[in-house]
């Protein structure tokens, strides 16, 4: 990693916990979570659906649901400022304006009954003080960067294809150039040709503007395209954190290992891919020891018993797993 | 929550229904109206027809809890068996109209085109009429008593159903669910069944515990204005019709009927309310 | 869109004449003799035979109705009542405006009342604002209108004589049965408006607009408002007609002489060619109100007016997802 001034954590999250809640159940959604941002680089967060990456991205704006939901214990910083201890009106400011969101599905994630233009101009001018028009033109400019002619301005949601919305819920995302972006699934719900498309443009508007970029994912490939470190996530808890190359290059959790089992290899001449076996842990619970454990292959006894510490290596690669050196030897890297 | 997976759907309803304390106790104020209606003679102190020259309007006293009426009938006796009428009046009714409101407006929603578009202007000539009046003119082609009354109560709620449920499959009918289903070669029968119909419902079923409720006080407003069920029936709407000329010296005439009417309707509405969220576990997070 | 709105007012002739051929055929079998009616029992045979003749009614159906249509919608000939002998139109132009002040307040103060208590109580979901609200609305649509009428007037006419227990007159003469008409609408305003609510609420495009840092209230009202305005003009347009018929039997119980004591007491007088006219007349009224209601739609929701633009390719449109 380079010694600049962006080398200084921009947006960091540590020790996050929510919670979500209904009647007696509570949902353990988030254990635990730490993860650094940087300016002008992406963050690939990777797990499977459930994990709670959706749910990170939303502690970090401060959007979870009013009534079912609530961190627990955490802090949230950017650039220094606590989040969680922010005022709804100072936090307001914040969100839209510094830290944006792109979300995974375009086709619900659009105002039904309000202009799109409006709904990118809405954004402007709630963060700066332009006049109508001017946030007006400041929409249309947004629109022409996603690729949109500005004369569609005044349409609605429903004249929209998917691809189309997609980039609409990222003109409302950068319209305000935020310093940080939250991209949940931004890609998902598209086509393959236009979520290259989509990921491109997104890539360009980060360069650009400099910005701090999480990318919610659970697909490795655009992982590999996109981001510069890479925090795989399992049951609400970081299981291994690393630049890109140390996560493809030196994978060390079970669960990574998995997952790039999981992945066909057009290379070997397996016919199979290598599923990971068993289920996720009920979220209704409280885990003890590695959340992972009771799947994976290499567990010991020790697994199962008390907290997994966090082993880092020389250069920060994080692995959460006690028994690293023997998967490590037992996989032959 | 994947919790009650192993159990049918009904039973979890069941399950989410008997958890809302709301909807237990509307169930059972309604349950206690059914015993009082089936053993109403033997609850009522008096005969429900029986004068009491000796006793006119006079106001509630020990041994005529609800007092008397204007030609010294037991109110309370006359409440009591009037409970027969209401609510089956009601229940009856809504039933009647349901199915046929939810088969119509299924076949509207699901054609669209011009088989909507017939099914939908006939709804509209009997729309064009507001309800009560649509009841209240077939209550004088239908004539009086209790079962041209269910049926003159039916008709006008027919097209509220109708519309209600192809409202609703409008909507379901672009979701892709439904692609999904036409893919699989499923028949249209099969997917307004099973498919459209049960995703577009649960507005018909909340709306018709609401127009159990809606039919009761219709029922009631019917008898009120000298129609459908006549006296000397004891009908809560008719007894409170004779009640009115008296309002100004014997008050209490008013309160009773009326009190009875009010908690069946609330009953119906806090059972049909907790109906509606067992349906519906988005409403209930 | 305009294209729309007047292929909707073409389409009201159709379904008015339908109405009318369907209360005329419905008035024709009511019991009855109408000779005996208009005559009294003690008339002789021979009288209500002439009385039959001159009324037109040993003339067949089909030439009955004829006679009826275009005496109504042609020649504008609406009729006299049999009993009083006054013009039916008279009656009508002197009291449908009544009936329809009296709905139309109750129209606007379940709008005006209503939605905004459902809102509150949507945005205080599960908290004591949401259950006052609620349980309110609850008592409220449970409770007969023409029984909370008795009560009020009982309280503030008889015991404590604030207000006119009946008639008509200036301004206080309506509050009462304005009162006692709106009361179950307001609740049921409330309720609906509170279940939509907190239906989009739970929207993505809800998050959308937080995530962008829009202020909660704007969030609620002009985000989650309006769109749950849909489900509620819904409901509103089917109350409407439940408000007409609301006010019938309210103004009978304040002797406010509107449509509803005209048409009632035509009812219980048998006296058909005023129910017939009144019930048509006020299906007119009530099928502008449903294309109101419907044009209301549109400004609300743009996915609705690019259906009326092209209606006709709705199908298309709809089918057109599977390529």
């Amino acid at each position: 990693m380079d010694n600049t001034a962006e080398n200084k954590e921009f947006l960091s999250v540590k020790n996050l916990k929510v919670e979500y809640f209904s009647g007696k159940t509570v949902v353990h959604a988030v254990n635990g979570v730490d993860l650094k941002m940087y300016k002008g680089k992406t963050l690939g967060l990777v797990g499977e659906t459930g994990a709670g990456k959706t749910t990170i991205a939303k502690s970090i704006l401060r959007i979870l649901p009013d009534v079912g939901a609530r961190i627990v214990e955490g802090e949230i910083k950017l650039d220094g400022k606590d989040l969680l201890s922010l005022k709804e009106h100072d936090m307001r400011k914040i969100r839209g304006n510094e830290i944006s969101m792109i979300f995974q599905d375009p086709m619900t994630a659009l105002n039904p009954v309000q202009r799109v233009g409006e709904q990118i101009s809405e954004a402007v001018k709630l963060h700066s003080d332009l006049s109508k028009e001017q946030c007006e033109e400041r929409a249309k400019e947004m629109l022409k960067m996603v690729g949109i002619t500005e004369d569609r301005y005044y349409e609605y949601p429903h004249q929209f294809s998917g691809g189309m919305k997609q980039r609409i819920v990222i003109a409302i995302a950068l319209a305000c150039n935020p310093q940080v972006l939250l991209a949940d699934e931004p890609t998902t719900a598209l086509d393959v040709t236009i979520q290259a498309q989509v990921l491109e443009l997104v890539g360009e508007l980060q360069k650009k503007f400099n910005t701090a970029m999480l990318l919610i994912t659970h697909d490795l490939g655009v992982v590999a395209t996109v981001c510069d470190e890479v925090a795989i996530i399992y049951a609400g808890r970081i299981v291994e954190y690393g630049t890109k190359e140390q996560i493809f290059h030196h994978p060390s959790h079970p669960y990574t290992l998995g997952l790039f089992g999981a992945i066909p290899d057009m290379a070997d001449d397996d016919i199979w891919l290598h599923p990971i076996e068993g289920l996720p842990p009920d979220p209704t619970k409280e885990i003890v020891g590695c959340a992972f454990a009771p799947r994976c292959k290499y567990a010991t006894e020790a697994c199962l018993k008390g907290e997994i510490p966090a082993l880092t290596t020389e250069d920060g690669h994080i692995s959460h797993c006690i028994n690293m050196k023997s998967v490590l030897s037992k996989e032959g890297k | 929550m994947k919790k009650h997976k192993g159990q049918s759907e009904f039973s979890r309803f069941v399950y989410q229904l008997s958890k809302n304390k709301m909807a237990m106790i509307g169930l059972v104020i309604l349950l206690i109206e059914v015993l009082i209606a089936i053993f109403a003679t033997q609850i009522a102190p008096y005969g429900y027809q029986e004068i009491d020259p000796t006793a006119l309007r006079q106001v509630p006293s020990a041994k005529h809890w609800f007092g008397t009426d204007e030609i010294g009938r037991d109110i309370f006796s006359r409440v009591v068996v009037g409970t027969r009428y209401s609510l089956s009046m009601g229940i009856i009714a809504t039933a009647i109209s349901s199915v046929i409101g939810i088969v119509i407006g299924a076949v509207a929603g699901f054609a669209g085109g011009w088989t909507d578009n017939i099914i939908m202007r006939a709804l509209d000539v009997i729309q064009s009429l507001p309800g009560m009046l649509l009841t209240i003119v077939m209550s004088a082609v239908l004539g009086s008593g209790y079962f041209n009354t269910i049926l003159a109560l039916s008709v006008g709620a027919i097209p509220g159903q109708a519309r209600m449920l192809r409202a609703n499959m409008l909507k379901q009918r672009k979701a892709e669910y439904i692609e999904a289903a036409y893919s699989i070669n499923c028949s249209p029968a099969r997917i307004i069944f099973t498919h459209l119909v049960p995703n577009s419902i649960s507005a018909n079923i909340v709306g018709m515990t609401m127009g159990v409720a809606h039919t009761i006080i219709q029922a009631a407003s019917l008898s009120f204005i000298g129609l459908g069920v006549q006296p000397p029936t004891p009908d809560w709407g008719a007894m409170l019709s004779g009640a009115r000329a008296f309002i100004r010296k014997s008050p209490h005439m008013v309160i009773f009927p009326g009190l009875a009417i009010a908690v069946t309707v609330l009953a119906v509405n806090m059972l049909g309310d907790g109906i509606r969220d067992a349906l519906d576990p988005k409403l209930k997070k | 869109m305009l294209r729309y709105f007047l292929k909707r007012l073409l389409w009201m002739i159709p379904i008015i004449l339908a109405v009318a051929i369907v209360v005329f055929t419905l008035m024709t079998y009511c019991p009855g003799d109408p000779a005996e009616i208009i005559l009294g029992s003690e008339a002789t045979e021979e009288a209500l035979e002439a009385k039959r003749e001159e009324l037109g009614l040993n003339d067949p159906y089909f030439v009955r109705l004829a006679r009826f249509l275009s005496d109504t919608f042609i020649h504008f000939n609406l009729g006299v009542a049999w009993r009083t002998g006054i013009p039916i139109a008279d009656s009508i132009v002197e009291r449908l405006p009544r009936t329809m002040m009296l709905s139309g307040i109750t129209l606007i103060l379940s709008f005006a009342i209503g939605v905004p208590l459902g809102v509150i109580a949507a945005v205080h979901q599960n908290r004591w604002q949401d259950s006052l609200c609620m349980v309110l609305a609850l008592v409220g649509v449970s409770m007969p209108n023409f029984w909370l009428a008795l009560l009020l007037v009982i309280l503030f006419a008889v015991k404590l004589k604030w207000l006119p227990a009946l008639g008509i007159g200036g301004i206080q003469y309506y509050i009462l049965p304005a009162i006692s008409a709106s009361a179950t609408h307001i609740a049921s305003a409330a309720r609906q408006s509170r279940s939509s609510m907190l239906d989009v609420i739970r929207s993505d495009y809800i998050t959308t607009a937080r995530a962008k840092g829009v202020p909660e209230n704007k969030v609620i009202i002009k985000h989650a408002l309006k769109n749950a305005l849909i489900p509620i003009i819904t409901m509103m347009g089917t109350q409407f007609g439940k408000m007409l018929g609301g006010a019938m039997i309210i103004e009978t119980i304040f002797s406010i002489p509107g449509m509803g004591t005209l048409i009632i007491t035509a009812v219980n007088n048998r006296d058909y060619p005023v129910v017939q006219t009144g019930t048509i007349f006020l299906a007119i009224v009530f099928s502008f109100s449903m294309l109101l209601v419907d044009m209301l739609y549109a400004a609300v929701d743009p996915r609705i007016k690019a259906q009326y633009q092209n209606k006709g390719k709705k199908k298309v449109a709809v089918k057109k997802g599977a390529n």
